[in-house]
C-alpha cells in the first residue's frame, strides 16, 4: 500500500494535490484495495460548486459502493473523464492517470484541517 | 472462443424450424392494421424444435443447486422443502385459470380460500385483519409504511418521517422507507447483538414515525427487551413494525401481536413453504392491529350471510393506502401458502418452529469450535458465524462459501449482517434431519481444517461446479445483458 | 404433518450434543410472559386425500376461462399456452432453488434470466431488460419512481387509457411524494390527441405514461407523441401488450425510453390475477438506474462461459436507503416460464399469435357491428374492443351467464359513466363457434333503430374484407 508523503488525505480515503489555485483530487491506493475492482465512477460536471467534506461523486466496485467526498471548497474544472470507459485505472494508478477531479480551490487554507501522509498512515494502520 | 457449458436458445435455432405450431385461422381475414402501427423489424426469437428446447432448459435446470438436491442454509431465506402437493393445489383448473375480471358469485371458491387464509395469518400474528396482496417482502413493507403514513396523517401528525431500523436490518428496510418518502434512522446495535435501549430512546423524538424490526433480528437473536422496545416506540407516538422475514421461529411460540407490533409481514415463500423459483414469486401478506385495519389496501375480502349461507365478496374502505398490485395479489402462492397451513395445522405449525430452533442450536454446537461465534449463546432458527479466524490465515469467507459449495450444499449468505465482519448466517430449517445436519457440520469442520493446512483449496474454490469463479469486475464493466448475433 | 425428518430419538440426541435437557431450555430469551398459552386455533391438520377432495371442491366453485366461453380481458388474458413449458418450471431446480446469489451453482437460472431478458429486448426492440418485477402495475409505478429520479421532476402524465388498475397501484407508490400525476384524457377517437399533450405538458413533466394498445384496447400515435414529450425533455414509458408486438410497432421503435407490461400472455397461468410478470426493459444509458435484477454473461476464471447478476450496486442489499428500488424477491420461475414459452412459440408462432387474435377479434366486432352494436371508439385496435351497449353491461352480463358465456368486462366497474360498455377481449384461443356464440347471445340486447346507437348493417361493410 502506498501514501505519498506530499499529499494531504481525508478520513474518507480521498488524497490532494494543491497546484497554485487548482488541486487534484482522488482515492488512495488504501481505498481502491479495499473497494476492488472498481466498475463505475460518478464524476460531477464542471462548474459544479464543491464544498470541503460534502460528496461530489460516487465510487462502485463488484459489490459496493461509496461516496467521494471532497477534500476542499471550490469549483469542478474538470473531471476526469477516461474513467468513464475504462474505471480500473484507479486500481492500476489511483495517484496517476486514475485520478478523479480537479477543483479550482477557493480557500486554500482548508488544506490545513486535512490530514498528512503520517496521520493518514496512522488511521490506516490502526 | 471461449468454452460454453450450455449455448443460448438464440444459438441453438435454425431458420424455419417450429417449436409449437400455432393453428391457421378459421374466421375471414379482416383489413390490415395500417403501417404506420404495423412492427416494422424482425422480431428475433429463436426457431427451435420442441425437443431443443426442452433438451436446453433441461440441461440448464442440472447446472442449480436446489432444495430437493442438498441443504440450502440461506440464513433468513427460510429454504425449507416445499410440499408437492402444494404445486399440485395451485394448478387446479379451478384456481390456475381463473380471471381476476370473473364476476364474484363465479370464484367463490378462490374468495373464500383467501377469507380463510388471512384469518389463519391473523391468528399466527396475533392481528385483527390482514391484506394478501403484496406481491414479496419488500413490497409488502412498502405497504406497512404507507399504512403507518395514513395513520399518522389521519391524526393529523404530519412532522412524522423517521423510521429507526437497526444496522443488523435487512436492506429492504432502508430502500422501502425511501420509497415511501420517509428517512431512516440507523442506531447501532448493543454488545449483544440485541437493539440497545439506550440508542433506541436517543433516536426516539418528535419525528419518529415508527420502528421496523425483524424478530428474531438477522443475528437469529430474540429481541428479549421486545415488549419494553414496543413501549418506547408507542410512548413516543411512533407504530411498530416487524419484517416477517424470520417468523419461522415463532409459530405457536409467541405471536407478532402480542409482543406490541402494530404491522407485520408474513413472507409466504418463506414461512408457509411456497418454492422460490430462484428469486420468486414470493407473497408478502401484511397484518395489522384493528386500528389501522381501514387503511388495509383495497379490495379485500369479506364474509356475509346471504340466504342463510355464507357468501363471500370485496370490500373497499375510503381510507385505504390504495392498490398495490393489478388484481388481488400472487393469488398462486396464496394457494400453496393455505394448502401448507392445512396440512400442517395447529401442532404441525409449532413443530416447524420448535424443529426450526432445535436445528440451528444443533448444527451452531457442532460448528462453534471451528468458526469465531460473534454472538454466543443459544439462537433462534439461525445463527451467524464469522471468519475472522480464518481471515487471519488469509482465507476469506467468500473463499469459505465458495468451498462448501463442492460439497453438494448451498453456501450461507455471505457478508450479512452487515455487522459481522466476515459474516456467515446460517438457517437450515426444520426439514433437514439429523444426518443432513451432520453432513453440513462435517463440511464445515473440514474446510476450517483445510484452512490450516491447504488454504490454496479452499481460496482457489469451488473445483466441482460446472464453472468456476465469475469476473464479476468483466461483467459490470463489458455490459453484456442481452444476445446479439 | 409438518415435513420435519427427525423423531423423538433424533431430538434427544440433538438436545443432549447442545447440552440442555429439553427444548424449552434454547428459548431463554423469550421471555415467559409473552409465550403463548394456549395453541393457534388453526384447523386441525388434515392428510393429502382429505386436503386435497376440500381443495378440488374449492376449485370447482369457480368459473374459470378453461370452463365458460369468456372474453374477458383487461391485462389479463387467455392465450395459448404450450403444455411443454409447465414441465420444465415443475422441475425442482428451477421451482426449489433461490435467488441466484451463489453464481456457480445458479447457471441454470442465471442463463435463463440473461435469456429472458434478450427475448424481451428482441421483442420490444429495447436494449435492456430486467429479470423481471412483479406485475404490470408495479412495472408501471416503478417506472415512473425511475423517471422522476432521472428528470428531479415531479409531474408523471397518465392517459385515461392507462390501465385502470395501474393507475391505482401508481397512486398508491406515489403517496411517497416522488411524483404527482396528471391525467390526459383521450380524444373521442380513443386515443391520446397530440394538441391536448402539448397543452398539458411541460419542462415539469418527468414522463408521459402511454398505454397502446391503451385500456379501451385502442392503438396510440406513439410516434407521434414520442417527439412532443421529448421536446420538453420528458421520459416516454411505453406500456405494451407482449402478444401485440407481433405484430404492432415495439416501443424501441418509436423511441421509448422505458418500456413496461405485464407478461402473464407469456405463457404465464391466468391464477385470478398472480404470480404473474411484470416486464421492465430501458434505453441502455438508463440501465444503471433500473430497477431489479439484471444478469450478464462474463467468464470464469479459465475464461469458460458464465453469467451472474450485474450492477447490484443499485440494489437495495447493497445501496439501502438509496437503492434504484425496494424490489428484492421478484417473479423468477414466471419469468423462466415465459422464457421457455417464448423459445417454444418462437419468431412465427408469435407473429401468428398476434394475426389470430387480429383477425378473431375483428370478426367479433364486425359480427357485433352488424347487428347494430357501435364500438365506443373509432380508432384502430388490436384483441380488444369497447362496445356501446343500450342497457347496462352488467345485465348483459347475467343474462349470457346463463348460456356460460361471459360476455366481457363491465366498464361501469371503473367508471360509472361507463356503465353502458363493455370491455370485449379476443384472443386467438376463441373458436368461430366461440365468437359467433358471443355475438347470438348479443343479439337480444341488439339496439333499435333510432335509439342513438347505429341500425344493423350488413356484413360485408363492416370492415371485412
Amino acid at each position: 500500500m502506498e501514501i505519498k508523503p506530499d499529499l494531504k488525505y481525508t478520513k474518507e480515503h480521498e488524497w490532494i494535490k494543491l497546484d497554485g489555485d487548482t488541486a487534484t483530487v482522488g482515492i488512495t491506493d488504501f481505498a481502491q484495495g479495499e473497494l476492488g475492482d472498481i466498475v463505475f465512477v460518478e464524476l460531477p460536471k464542471a462548474g459544479t460548486a464543491v464544498a470541503q467534506m460534502k460528496p461530489f461523486g460516487t465510487i462502485e466496485a463488484v459489490k459496493a459502493v461509496s461516496e467521494l467526498f471532497s477534500p476542499i471548497s471550490g469549483e469542478i474544472v474538470a473531471a476526469n473523464s477516461a474513467l468513464e470507459s475504462d474505471a480500473t485505472v484507479i486500481n492500476k494508478d489511483p495517484y496517476g492517470e486514475g485520478w478523479l477531479i480537479k477543483i479550482k480551490v477557493k480557500n486554500p487554507k482548508e488544506l490545513d484541517s486535512l490530514l498528512t501522509a503520517e496521520k493518514y498512515k496512522e488511521m490506516v494502520t490502526a | 472462443m471461449n468454452p460454453v457449458v450450455e449455448p443460448t436458445i438464440f444459438e441453438l435455432s435454425s431458420p424455419g424450424r417450429k417449436g409449437v405450431p400455432l393453428p391457421q385461422t378459421d374466421v375471414p381475414e379482416p383489413e390490415a392494421l395500417s403501417q404506420e402501427f404495423r412492427r416494422r423489424s424482425e422480431l428475433a426469437w429463436p426457431e427451435a424444435a420442441e425437443i431443443d428446447v426442452m433438451r436446453h432448459f433441461v440441461r440448464l435446470s442440472v447446472l442449480n443447486h436446489h432444495i430437493e438436491k442438498g441443504i440450502y442454509p440461506l440464513g433468513s431465506c427460510t429454504m425449507k422443502y416445499n410440499p408437492k402437493v402444494n404445486e399440485q393445489a395451485a394448478r387446479l383448473p379451478g384456481f390456475a385459470e381463473l380471471h381476476p375480471e370473473t364476476a364474484e358469485a363465479d370464484a367463490q371458491g378462490a374468495l373464500k380460500l383467501m377469507y380463510e387464509l388471512a384469518g389463519f395469518l391473523a391468528e399466527i400474528g396475533g392481528v385483527g385483519a390482514v391484506t394478501l396482496q403484496p406481491s414479496a417482502g419488500a413490497q409488502g413493507e412498502l405497504a406497512g409504511l404507507l399504512l403507518m403514513k395514513a395513520h399518522h396523517s389521519e391524526r393529523k401528525d404530519k412532522k412524522r418521517n423517521q423510521i429507526i431500523i437497526p444496522d443488523s436490518a435487512h436492506g429492504t428496510n432502508p430502500a422501502s422507507v425511501a420509497t415511501a418518502g420517509w428517512e431512516t434512522v440507523q442506531i447501532a446495535s448493543g454488545a449483544d447483538g440485541r437493539v440497545s435501549l439506550k440508542k433506541l430512546q436517543e433516536a426516539l423524538t418528535g419525528r419518529t414515525a415508527g420502528m421496523m424490526l425483524t424478530n428474531p433480528n438477522t443475528l437469529g437473536l430474540f429481541e428479549k427487551d421486545i415488549l419494553e422496545i414496543c413501549r418506547l416506540v408507542h410512548e413516543a407516538g411512533g407504530l411498530m413494525y416487524m419484517d416477517g422475514a424470520n417468523l419461522n421461529a415463532l409459530m405457536g411460540i409467541v405471536k407478532p401481536g402480542d409482543l406490541g407490533f402494530d404491522i407485520v409481514h408474513f413472507n409466504l415463500h418463506k414461512t408457509f413453504s411456497t418454492p422460490h423459483g430462484g428469486g420468486g414469486p414470493g407473497a408478502g401478506a401484511v397484518g395489522v392491529k384493528k386500528f389501522l385495519e381501514p387503511y388495509l389496501p383495497n379490495p379485500r375480502v369479506e364474509r356475509i350471510e346471504k340466504k342463510g349461507k355464507d357468501w363471500y365478496r370485496f370490500t373497499e374502505n375510503k381510507k385505504s393506502i390504495g392498490k398495490v398490485h393489478s388484481a388481488f395479489g400472487n393469488f398462486g402462492v396464496l394457494v400453496r401458502a393455505y394448502t401448507y397451513i392445512r396440512t400442517l395445522g395447529t401442532e404441525g405449525l409449532s413443530e416447524v418452529s420448535e424443529n426450526a430452533i432445535l436445528n440451528a442450536n444443533y448444527l451452531l454446537a457442532r460448528v462453534k469450535d471451528s468458526y469465531e461465534v460473534p454472538y454466543p449463546g443459544f439462537c433462534q432458527h439461525e445463527f451467524v458465524l464469522s471468519g475472522n479466524r480464518q481471515k487471519a490465515q488469509g482465507v476469506r469467507t467468500m473463499d469459505i462459501a465458495k468451498r462448501l459449495l463442492d460439497f453438494g450444499v448451498h453456501a450461507p449468505t455471505a457478508y450479512f449482517p452487515l455487522i459481522v465482519p466476515e459474516a456467515l448466517m446460517i438457517e437450515p430449517t426444520e426439514t433437514e434431519s439429523r444426518e443432513s445436519l451432520d453432513y453440513l457440520a462435517d463440511a464445515f469442520i473440514q474446510i476450517a481444517r483445510e484452512v490450516e493446512t491447504d488454504p490454496e483449496k479452499v481460496k482457489k474454490a469451488p473445483h466441482t461446479t460446472p464453472v468456476g469463479r465469475l469476473d464479476e469486475a468483466k461483467a459490470a464493466r463489458d455490459l453484456d445483458i442481452a444476445f446479439h448475433k | 404433518m409438518s415435513y420435519v425428518p427427525n423423531t423423538d430419538a433424533d431430538r434427544k440426541k440433538m438436545l443432549a450434543a447442545i447440552g440442555v435437557s429439553r427444548f424449552e431450555d434454547l428459548l431463554d430469551a423469550v421471555p415467559n410472559e409473552i409465550r403463548l398459552k394456549e395453541p393457534l386455533k388453526i384447523p386441525p391438520p388434515a392428510s393429502e386425500l382429505e386436503l386435497f377432495a376440500d381443495l378440488r371442491k374449492l376449485s370447482r366453485q369457480n368459473i374459470p376461462v378453461s370452463v365458460a366461453n369468456s372474453f374477458l380481458g383487461g391485462g389479463f388474458y387467455d392465450h395459448f399456452t404450450p403444455a411443454a413449458a409447465d414441465f420444465i418450471i415443475r422441475r425442482p431446480e428451477f421451482l426449489t432453488s433461490y435467488t441466484p446469489y451463489q453464481a456457480e451453482v445458479s447457471q441454470g437460472t442465471l442463463q435463463v434470466i440473461y435469456e429472458f431478458q434478450s427475448l424481451i429486448s428482441a421483442l420490444t426492440k429495447m436494449e435492456a431488460a430486467n429479470a423481471s418485477m412483479y406485475d404490470g402495475a408495479s412495472a408501471v409505478a416503478e417506472a415512473a419512481l425511475m423517471t422522476a429520479h432521472i428528470t428531479e421532476r415531479k409531474e408523471v402524465l397518465v392517459t385515461e387509457g392507462l390501465n385502470p388498475n395501474y393507475l391505482k397501484v401508481l397512486k398508491t407508490y406515489g403517496t411517497g411524494g416522488a411524483y404527482q400525476l396528471r391525467s390526459l384524457p383521450l380524444g373521442p377517437s380513443g386515443q391520446v390527441e397530440p394538441e391536448a399533450l402539448k397543452k398539458n405538458i411541460s419542462n415539469k413533466t418527468a414522463a408521459l405514461v402511454l398505454q397502446t394498445p391503451n385500456f379501451f384496447g385502442c392503438l396510440e400515435e406513439a410516434k407521434e407523441l414520442e417527439s412532443i414529450v421529448h421536446a420538453v425533455g420528458a421520459k416516454l414509458v411505453a406500456v405494451f401488450d407482449p402478444i401485440s408486438l407481433g405484430m404492432v410497432s415495439p416501443p424501441g421503435e418509436y423511441n421509448a425510453d422505458i418500456a413496461v407490461a405485464e407478461g402473464q400472455s407469456l405463457g404465464v397461468p391466468i391464477s385470478y390475477g398472480g404470480p404473474a410478470v411484470g416486464l421492465f426493459a430501458a434505453k441502455k444509458e438508463l440501465v444503471r438506474r433500473m430497477p431489479g435484477r439484471i444478469a450478464a454473461r462474463t467468464t470464469d476464471v479459465t475464461g469458460k462461459i458464465g453469467y451472474v447478476l450485474t450492477l447490484q450496486t443499485r440494489e437495495q442489499h447493497i445501496r439501502r436507503e438509496k437503492a434504484t428500488s425496494n424490489i428484492c424477491t421478484n417473479q423468477g420461475l414466471m419469468a423462466t416460464l415465459s422464457t421457455v414459452f417464448m423459445s417454444l412459440v418462437g419468431k412465427e408462432g408469435l407473429l401468428q399469435m398476434a394475426r389470430l387474435s387480429y383477425a378473431k377479434a375483428h370478426y367479433t366486432a364486425a359480427l357485433l357491428e352488424a347487428k347494430g352494436f357501435r364500438r365506443v371508439y373509432a380508432a384502430p385496435f388490436f384483441k380488444e374492443f369497447a362496445l356501446e351497449l343500450p342497457v347496462p353491461a352488467s345485465r348483459v352480463a347475467s343474462r349470457l351467464r346463463k348460456t356460460n358465456i361471459v360476455p366481457g368486462i363491465d366498464l361501469g366497474k371503473y367508471d360509472r359513466k361507463r356503465k353502458n360498455q363493455l370491455l370485449i377481449a379476443v384472443t386467438e384461443k376463441k373458436l368461430r363457434a366461440d365468437i359467433e356464440a358471443l355475438a347470438e347471445g348479443m343479439s337480444f340486447f341488439r339496439p333499435k333503430a333510432g335509439s342513438g346507437i347505429a341500425p344493423e348493417r350488413k356484413l360485408e361493410t363492416a370492415g371485412l374484407v
